[in-house]
């Protein structure tokens, strides 16, 4: 223990209104999952505002490449896509070094998982998962094949939009964020419960990568854009940077 | 009209879907992809202080074990320090101590166990002092943002902690203790509903 007193720098409120209720009656699953007591609010301690690094050395030269970090024999089946992005906070600034995961189901909407029993195949040449780090700018980019949309339990006949996991850390605990990014003009994303779980049309709209021709790659690939917004922070000017900090 | 601020809005959360082990624990998918596979070591074999062992499950409101949950862990030290550029003393973090883990559950039981150091404690705001405890973050199909909460031990002295105190129910907070059990081990067991329901926090 040391006798630390100067305040922290703590990071804005989670704006809960955008983010979907922990209860939400059409995603079936939500309703036995879902705490019935308010959540606590808390004020930033340095437990949430410190938080896991990583470094390339976590990492093979691979990881953000889906086309080969599984392949055995070929590349696998399906539309090939660049999707990239920024990683930024609600300051606007780029979060660099900060590490990006995703996962998702291949070309015809099948998981390499052994509970995902959908009856398309696994494709041998596509693992469906990947990781990269933010350089110094917050951006980030992964190479994979644009996942197919797949049948899933909740009422009789639901399907989910095409979509990409996407897991990111920013610098502290606080920030941690698990999201899908989905693929412009599906039809399916105004008719999934689980999109719809998000209560703001707005928040909707920024879920849904555009396609970028700009960084699509003639012959070869097309590419969506994707920029993941954290929680952002307020300056310490008032408390820190007076002391010398 | 006022100036607009130029704020941009977090993205919003969505599940980790029943498929969360494919990006973040892919072993246990069942298959091999990276050469390493993050946070399956928490404190390393440097760590100083008492190694210990944490069982548990989540269970939902119905009763049922969630046997497809993710949880993150953070904590510090057994010296109270976080490996994190923010902590003033994080240079002192024991070489490969990440105070990070990733924990699944048995697809079969959902059991969970993971093995760390007991944290120290560590400041807390206007000079308070927070008991030790494990920060956690819960992820899973279901569950539609990441659950916050905090696990603490029950053979510690909780009564200052500054984030327990916050709890208004009094019953409620004996839903933080890690129990320690006949064989030295912890038990945590969290509800994600119901009577027992785990104070979880909007951090």
């Amino acid at each position: 223990m040391i006798a630390d007193t100067r305040p922290l720098a703590e990071f804005y409120q989670r704006d809960r209104t955008l983010h979907p209720p922990a209860f939400a009656q059409n995603y079936k699953t939500s309703v036995p999952r879902s705490p019935k007591q308010a959540l606590i609010s808390m004020e930033n301690t340095i437990s949430e505002i410190t938080g896991p690094r990583f470094g390339h050395t976590d990492l093979g030269p691979l990881d953000h490449d889906l086309l080969k970090n599984f392949a055995k024999d070929g590349d696998p089946v399906g539309e090939r896509i660049i999707v990239h992005g920024r990683v930024l906070d609600e300051n606007g600034r780029p979060v660099p070094n900060t590490l990006v995961e995703i996962w998702q189901a291949n070309a015809g909407g099948r998981y390499r998982h052994k509970k995902d029993m959908y009856l398309a195949p696994i494709d041998p040449n596509f693992g469906g998962c990947g990781r990269t780090m933010t350089d110094e700018n917050g951006y980030y980019f992964f190479r994979t094949v644009k996942p197919g949309a797949y049948p899933w339990r909740n009422w009789v006949n639901n399907w989910r939009p095409a979509h990409i996991h996407v897991s990111v850390f920013g610098t502290a605990f606080a920030q941690r964020l698990i999201t899908q990014m989905y693929f412009e003009g599906d039809p399916l994303i105004a008719k999934c419960p689980i999109v719809n779980t998000v209560p703001d049309a707005d928040a909707i709209d920024r879920l849904i990568a555009p396609l970028d021709m700009n960084a699509s790659i003639p012959l070869d690939s097309l590419a969506y854009k994707f920029d993941i917004v954290l929680r952002g922070r307020r300056s310490t000017l008032f408390e820190n940077r007076l002391e010398g900090n | 009209m006022p100036q607009s601020l130029d704020y941009l809005k977090e993205t919003a959360s969505q599940t980790a879907g029943p498929y969360v082990h494919i990006g973040l624990a892919p072993g246990a998918a069942g298959f091999q992809i990276f050469d390493q596979e993050l946070g399956q070591e928490i404190a390393g074999p440097n760590a100083a202080g008492e190694r210990i062992t944490i069982k548990g499950r989540v269970i939902d409101g119905t009763g049922a074990p969630v046997k497809d949950v993710l949880l993150e862990t953070w904590q510090a030290n057994a010296a109270g320090v976080y490996a994190h550029a923010e902590d003033p003393r994080h240079a002192q973090v024991e070489d490969g101590f990440r105070g990070w883990g990733r924990v699944i559950t048995n697809f079969e039981t959902g059991d969970f166990t993971f093995d760390t150091i007991k944290p120290g404690s560590v400041r807390g705001r206007n000079g308070s002092t927070q008991a030790p405890h494990i920060s956690i973050w819960i992820v899973a199909r279901g569950i539609n943002v990441g659950l916050n909460t905090r696990m603490y031990f029950d053979d510690e002295d909780n009564s200052a902690d500054p984030v327990i105190k916050l709890i208004e129910q009094q019953h409620r907070r004996e839903t933080l203790l890690a129990k320690r059990q006949s064989d030295g081990t912890y038990l945590f067991e969290i509800y994600l509903q119901g009577d027992k329901e785990t104070v979880f926090f909007d951090v």
